[in-house]
Order: structure tokens, then C-alpha cells, then sequence
């Protein structure tokens, strides 16, 4: 960083070193981090949300500035509305206001997914394993074979409305052992991902803080 | 009341969405707009809920010296102290139009030196609960372990070059043979499996989604499914 | 020094293990504490060296770049960042290495954040850009080769409402300039002025929601760089050529490196990678073995 501050790069290794102390046990110097680490990003969301929603997206759309040229958009106070009346469920004698903006995201919610799911998800995945089975090498005919195997038998396994037995328990035990590969893969990346955030922190220990500390002292 | 207006109004959101995926144009494009809109501005009073929300309990927590109220102080002043800093730097920002987080301001430093390292730091502690519990509890116990287990080496050892370098060094192959395996894995088997999941989340979304729309799904107005 | 220094610790790691085998399989196991030790020197000790392990660059790494090297100059790339810190020491060597191609080749980035870290993860990337110099020897300037539009709220109704307008969601960019007053985005209505999305994601909202919202519903082509605990879950859309290419976690980053020419980040601590890597393997394989042979101790 160009403009690293010296103290700023020192604490931010004794916040590092006070998390990283639980991994001996729970005590004091990691409970007062964590506290820190609550407040810190509880009110770091909430500025940015105001910067955001209701400065930049409310507050100059409802008063656009001299000369923008742009109309008030006097629509956003609806959003306004349901917003304060979601702070409502703090006052404990009208907090069933609350239920309004909850039902409105609920509810567009609901609607946005209800076909952006079905297309992307399901159809779209549906045609991408209807695909010919018999491809240029026998590597990625292999492979056409495994995924509209796999596919199928994962999707009988989740299938619960029939018991599974005869040909359709084989089908599911089939589906069963697909899932297992996918969770496997799943666990090989999760280890990577796991591992490389811990690389982080000790490259910026190793590095930045060590620099710094031998600079400071 | 209570309860029929949240369902209408859910019903109304959900079917404007719905239909403006099919019809784009006035009245739905136009109401699908401005709803879009208001969940933007919804959300941020949902964060501030939450960050009230924690404010109370800190602050109750401390009123009644219940049990780790110090960390109910520490919570609290790290809060406000963000929150003054996270503010000055915005509306600095505005009255002088630049960035509300550019290099030198109180906010940038806060997200610098605080906010970054403790959240990375947080994460990344996983790594370790990873590693131990693959040393004390994954085990090949049955066939479908095993599957689990051989799948989770192979893409360990063919995503990094762990084992490619040994085995071309050796001469055994010239290839990468085991970055091979790992892409043919996650190409296909982990694309099969990951595809029926999601295809039975996305028919599961659906018709709940359709349920809520039409008023038969009501827990989250506190009534009867 | 240090390379010697580390790998004879790396040696003394390794050689080590064995006792941990023999502790666990006369019914022993070492506590959690002293695993905690081995991944911390496993993470630790290879960023004392300084030797770059040859990198094989996959297909869905090759094609991504492929599709990104093949843009015009002034085409224009809408860079979504949807991640946070943590996520950093994976996606940040792709980022930099994102725009050091992209500044190189004269492409016009348009960045923006669904998640309110994301912009700023931006900034930090373009700052370390910047200093590369043959970046440099190109001279892009805020505004007029790339723009920061910051973070807007409303997770993947922001991509929805972006359908219609990014001037609705995005009215003035970071630095508070008006959204009209930006050359860089002029011309730019929606996704149909986009020549390419490129996303940089660590999990919802994210990738999955810009396959779902801008590249199924309006259109746009998509590369994404993904938190390795995501990428699995994104296979699926790339199969279905929902999207041109995927970097998955720091070797994704590593290999996209390698494809550009860039070395970096991502490709310096790889050895990191690989060493983690091989004691969770150990570890998996010293609490198999003792396993077994306990097993076989009762069935006999």
C-alpha cells in the first residue's frame, strides 16, 4: 500500500495475533477482538448501506441536484415508507408493521425467483444434459455418459414421493454415489479455499506487519 | 388486518415480478422498476435493524451486568466509533464531491486496519478446524466415504502441482496427468451432481415461490403454512 | 538462504509426520493443537522461499482468457466485485491481474459492487495495477479508460434493475461525478452496450446471479473468478455455456497469471497452496491408515 500507515499496519497485526490466540484457547484477548470485530463491521454495513441506498439512491433521487437537469422521482419515498416501517419492529407495540416490508420482500422476492430459477437453473440446465451422447473423443463421450447418468440418478435420489426400491433404489444408490463425488470435489476446493485465507493472513504477518514492526521499533 | 395486508402486498410484488419477466413492457416494466427500487432502499433500513438490534441487546446487556457485559462496552464503543468516523468520511465526501473512501480518509483506514484483518483473520482460522478434523474424522468408513475421500484427493493433488511435477520428473508421463483427472472430475461427475442439486432447488423455489405468491405459503406474515 | 532454510524445515515437517503415525495408530492421536502447528508452518514456510511451481493452465482458465485477449480496444467490460477481505488472498491476484490485461489491451472497465467491499477491493487492485509499468507506459485515467461506480444495495435486483438502466442504480460513480458526465460510460444504457461481464465472486450475491439475471435474461457474456468453495457450484452453468470461462480459488489465480504472462500474487504463494495441501493429505492418510489397522486388529 502506498499510503500505509505505520501504526495502522501495527494493530492490524495485533488484531490478527488476538483472533489467531483462540486456536491455543477461548480467552480474553480473542473475546475482546471478536467484540471489536462485531462493532466494527455492524457499523462499517451501516454507513455503507446509508452511503448507498439512501444518500446516493434515495436522498439525490427524491432532491436530484441544481442543474442535473434530472425530475424528482417521487416514487422512492414508497421505499422510504417500507423502510421505516421495518424499524418499526423495535417499538413492541406496533412491530407487526414490520410484517409489510417483510411481505414486499418476500414477495418480489418470490417473484423474481420463481422463473429466473426455473430457466437458468433448471431448464436451461435440463437442455445442457439432453446433449448428444457421442462425442469427438472417447474422453468427453465418457463424460456426456457420466453427466446424463449422473444427473438423472442424482435427481431420483431427491426424488422422495416413491420408495426407493427395485430398479429405482438401484437408480437412487447410483445418484448417491454421483453426490458423493460432487461432495468430494466440493471438500478439495473447500480445503484450498480454506487454506488460501489463511495464507493471507500469515503473508501479510510474514511481510507487511514484520517490515513495519522492525521499522517501528 | 395483521395478516391480510402483508398477504396482499406480497401477492402484488411477487406478481409483478412475474409477470414482467414475460411482459417487460408498461405497466409491469414500469411497477418492476420502481419495486426494484424500493428493495434497495428496504435493504438499508433492514441493516440498520440489525445494527440497532445489536446496539439494544449491547446496550440491555450492560444495564443488566449480565454475564461478559465488558464485551457488550466493547461492542458498543467500537460501533460508534466506526459509525463517526464511517460518517465524517461521507459527508466530507459529499460537501467536497469526491470519494467516501479514498486513501487518507478516516473511513479508508478504519476498513484498512480494522475491518480487513479482523474479518480475513476470522476466516481464515477455518483453515486449521479443516485440517484437524481430516486428521480425526474422515474416514473411508464405507463405499461412499471412500468415493467422497478418493474424489477429495484427486482434486487436491491435480488442482495444485503437488504430484504432476513428481510423476513428470520420474518420466512416468509427460502430461499432467493428475491436473487431468481433477478437470475430467470436475467437468463432469461434480457437474452431474452439482446439477441434480440444482435442479431440485430450482423446481423447489418455484413452486414455493408460487405458493407465497398466491397466499398458500404464510409463515412469514406469523401464519399457518 | 531462505530457500534452503525452508526446505530443510519443510524436510523436518515431513519427517516429523511419522511420529504423528505412530501416535495415532497405537491409539494416541495428537491433539488438535499440535495439527494447528503443522498447517501454520505447512502455510507459513513456503512464503520464505522464493521458487515458482510450473503451472499447467486449464481449459476453463485458457477460455476466459481467450475471450478476454480477443476484445477489441475501447470494448467495454462491466468488472462486478462481490467480495469481501477474506476472500481477498483469492481473488485479489486475479483482480490485479484483470486489469493489468485490461489497461494493457486499451479495454474501458466499468467496476461496480454488489457487496459494499467490492469497490473497494477495486481500488486496491487498480492502485497495484497501476504500478506495473508497462500499464503505466499505457497511462489510463479515471473517468476516461476506467470508472469505480461503487456499491449499490438490493443484492440481485440491482443486476435486474441494471437490465433497464445502470444509470437507475449507479447515478453518480464513486468520486460523486454525475453518471452523465463520465465519458467512459457514454453510450452506456444497459447490458446490451457490455461487451463482456467480468465477475469476481465469494458467494451470493454473486456469479450464480449474474448467469441467472444478466446473461440469461439480458444477454451478456460472463467470465468469472471464483472463491475456490464456490467454484464447484459453478460448473454446471459453465457446461451449459452460461459462461465463457471460470478461475477457481488461488490456483485459478495462478493459472491466469500464467496464461497472461503476468506473474503474481497468486502465483508466488501457490507453493503455500501445495504445501497445505499435502499435510491435509498426510493428515487424511495417517488417520486412515490407523483406521484401517485398528479395524483389522478387531476383525482379527
Amino acid at each position: 500500500m502506498a499510503d500505509a500507515s505505520p501504526i495502522g499496519i501495527f494493530i492490524a497485526g495485533v488484531l490478527t495475533l488476538g483472533i489467531f490466540s483462540f486456536l491455543y484457547k477461548d480467552n480474553p484477548v480473542y473475546k475482546v477482538c471478536e467484540a471489536i470485530f462485531i462493532g466494527v463491521s455492524a457499523a462499517y454495513w451501516a454507513v455503507e448501506y446509508f452511503y448507498s441506498a439512501l444518500y446516493k439512491k434515495f436522498w439525490l433521487g427524491v432532491i436530484p441536484p441544481e442543474g442535473s437537469g434530472a425530475d424528482p422521482d417521487m416514487w422512492l419515498w414508497g421505499g422510504a415508507i417500507l423502510g421505516v416501517l421495518m424499524l418499526c419492529r423495535m417499538i413492541p407495540k406496533i412491530n407487526w408493521l414490520s410484517r409489510w416490508p417483510l411481505a414486499f420482500i418476500v414477495g418480489a422476492t418470490a417473484g423474481l425467483y420463481m422463473m429466473t430459477f426455473f430457466v437458468s437453473n433448471a431448464m436451461n440446465q435440463i437442455a445442457s444434459t439432453m446433449q448428444p451422447l457421442i462425442q469427438d473423443t472417447f474422453l468427453a463421450t465418457l463424460g456426456s455418459f457420466t453427466v446424463a447418468i449422473g444427473t438423472v440418478t442424482g435427481l431420483i435420489y431427491f426424488f422422495f414421493s416413491k420408495e426407493h426400491k427395485g430398479i429405482f433404489g438401484g437408480a437412487a444408490k447410483v445418484g448417491i454415489w454421483f453426490l458423493m463425488v460432487t461432495f468430494g470435489a466440493s471438500f478439495g476446493y473447500t480445503v484450498m479455499s480454506r487454506m488460501s485465507l489463511l495464507i493471507g493472513r500469515l503473508d501479510f504477518l510474514f511481510s507487511s506487519w514484520a517490515t513495519n514492526f522492525g521499522q517501528m521499533f | 388486518m395483521k395478516r391480510e395486508i402483508p398477504l396482499i402486498i406480497t401477492s402484488i410484488a411477487g406478481i409483478v415480478f412475474a409477470v414482467s419477466y414475460f411482459i417487460p413492457h408498461y405497466p409491469f416494466g414500469k411497477a418492476e422498476n420502481i419495486f426494484g427500487d424500493w428493495i434497495s432502499i428496504v435493504s438499508a433500513f433492514a441493516i440498520w435493524l440489525g445494527m440497532l438490534n445489536l446496539g439494544e441487546v449491547s446496550l440491555r446487556k450492560i444495564i443488566r451486568k449480565t454475564e461478559g457485559w465488558q464485551l457488550g462496552v466493547i461492542v458498543l464503543v467500537s460501533m460508534l466509533v466506526m459509525l463517526i468516523i464511517g460518517f465524517s468520511s461521507v459527508f466530507n465526501a459529499i460537501s467536497s464531491g469526491t470519494s467516501h473512501m479514498a486513501p487518507g480518509t478516516g473511513l479508508k483506514w478504519m476498513y484498512d486496519y480494522t475491518f480487513s484483518p479482523l474479518s480475513a483473520t476470522m476466516f481464515s482460522m477455518l483453515a486449521f478446524f479443516v485440517a484437524s478434523a481430516s486428521y480425526r474424522a474422515f474416514r473411508a468408513r464405507s463405499l461412499e466415504a471412500t468415493l467422497l475421500l478418493v474424489t477429495a484427493f484427486f482434486v487436491m493433488v491435480g488442482r495444485v502441482p503437488l504430484l504432476d511435477p513428481i510423476v513428470n520428473a520420474l518420466g512416468i508421463t509427460d502430461f499432467p496427468f493428475f491436473s487431468a483427472v481433477a478437470d475430467w472430475i470436475m467437468t463432469y461427475p461434480n457437474s452431474a451432481g452439482q446439477r441434480a442439486i440444482m435442479i431440485g432447488i430450482a423446481l423447489g423455489i418455484t413452486s414455493s415461490s408460487l405458493r407465497i405468491i398466491l397466499g398458500i405459503e404464510r409463515s412469514h406474515v406469523g401464519g399457518d403454512a | 538462504m531462505g530457500n534452503t532454510l525452508a526446505i530443510i524445515g519443510m524436510a523436518l515437517l515431513g519427517l516429523s509426520l511419522i511420529y504423528v503415525l505412530y501416535r495415532t495408530i497405537i491409539g494416541n492421536p495428537v491433539s488438535r493443537r499440535v495439527v494447528f502447528v503443522y498447517v501454520a508452518f505447512a502455510a507459513g514456510l513456503p512464503l520464505f522461499m522464493d521458487l515458482l511451481p510450473p503451472v499447467h493452465v486449464t481449459p476453463d482458465v485458457q477460455a476466459l482468457v481467450d475471450a478476454l485477449e480477443e476484445l477489441p480496444p475501447n470494448s467495454k467490460i462491466l468488472a462486478a466485485f462481490d467480495y469481501d477481505p477474506p476472500s481477498a488472498p483469492e481473488l485479489q491476484p486475479m483482480a490485479e491481474a484483470f486489469f493489468k490485461m485490461a489497461f494493457k489491451n486499451d479495454l474501458d472497465v466499468i467496476v461496480m459492487g454488489l457487496w459494499p467491499q467490492g469497490p473497494q477491493q477495486a481500488d486496491q487492485a487498480i492502485a497495484a495495477a497501476l504500478l506495473d509499468p508497462d500499464v503505466q507506459a499505457m497511462n489510463p485515467q479515471y473517468g476516461i479508460d476506467y470508472v469505480n461506480l461503487g456499491f449499490q444495495s438490493g443484492n440481485e435486483f440491482v443486476i435486474q434493475r441494471m437490465g433497464s438502466g445502470f444509470k437507475a442504480m449507479f447515478s453518480r460513480d464513486q468520486r460523486q461525478t454525475p453518471y452523465d458526465s463520465i465519458p467512459v460510460l457514454q453510450n452506456i444504457v444497459n447490458f446490451s452496450n457490455i461487451d463482456f461481464v467480468m465477475n469476481f465472486s465469494a458467494g451470493k450475491p454473486g456469479t450464480v446471479e449474474w448467469v441467472q439475471f444478466a446473461v440469461d435474461r439480458f444477454g451478456a457474456t460472463l467470465g468469472a473468478g471464483n472463491t475456490a468453495v464456490q467454484a464447484p457450484q459453478i460448473y454446471p452453468y459453465l457446461r451449459a455455456n452460461q459462461m465463457v470461462g471460470l478461475l477457481g480459488g488461488m490456483s485459478g489465480a495462478a493459472e491466469f497469471e500464467k496464461a497472461l504472462g503476468m506473474p503474481g500474487a497468486g502465483s508466488t504463494m501457490l507453493l503455500s497452496q501445495i504445501s497445505t495441501h499435502a499435510i491435509v493429505i498426510l493428515f487424511i492418510i495417517i488417520g486412515n491408515t490407523a483406521y484401517f489397522r485398528t479395524r483389522k486388529r478387531k476383525n482379527g
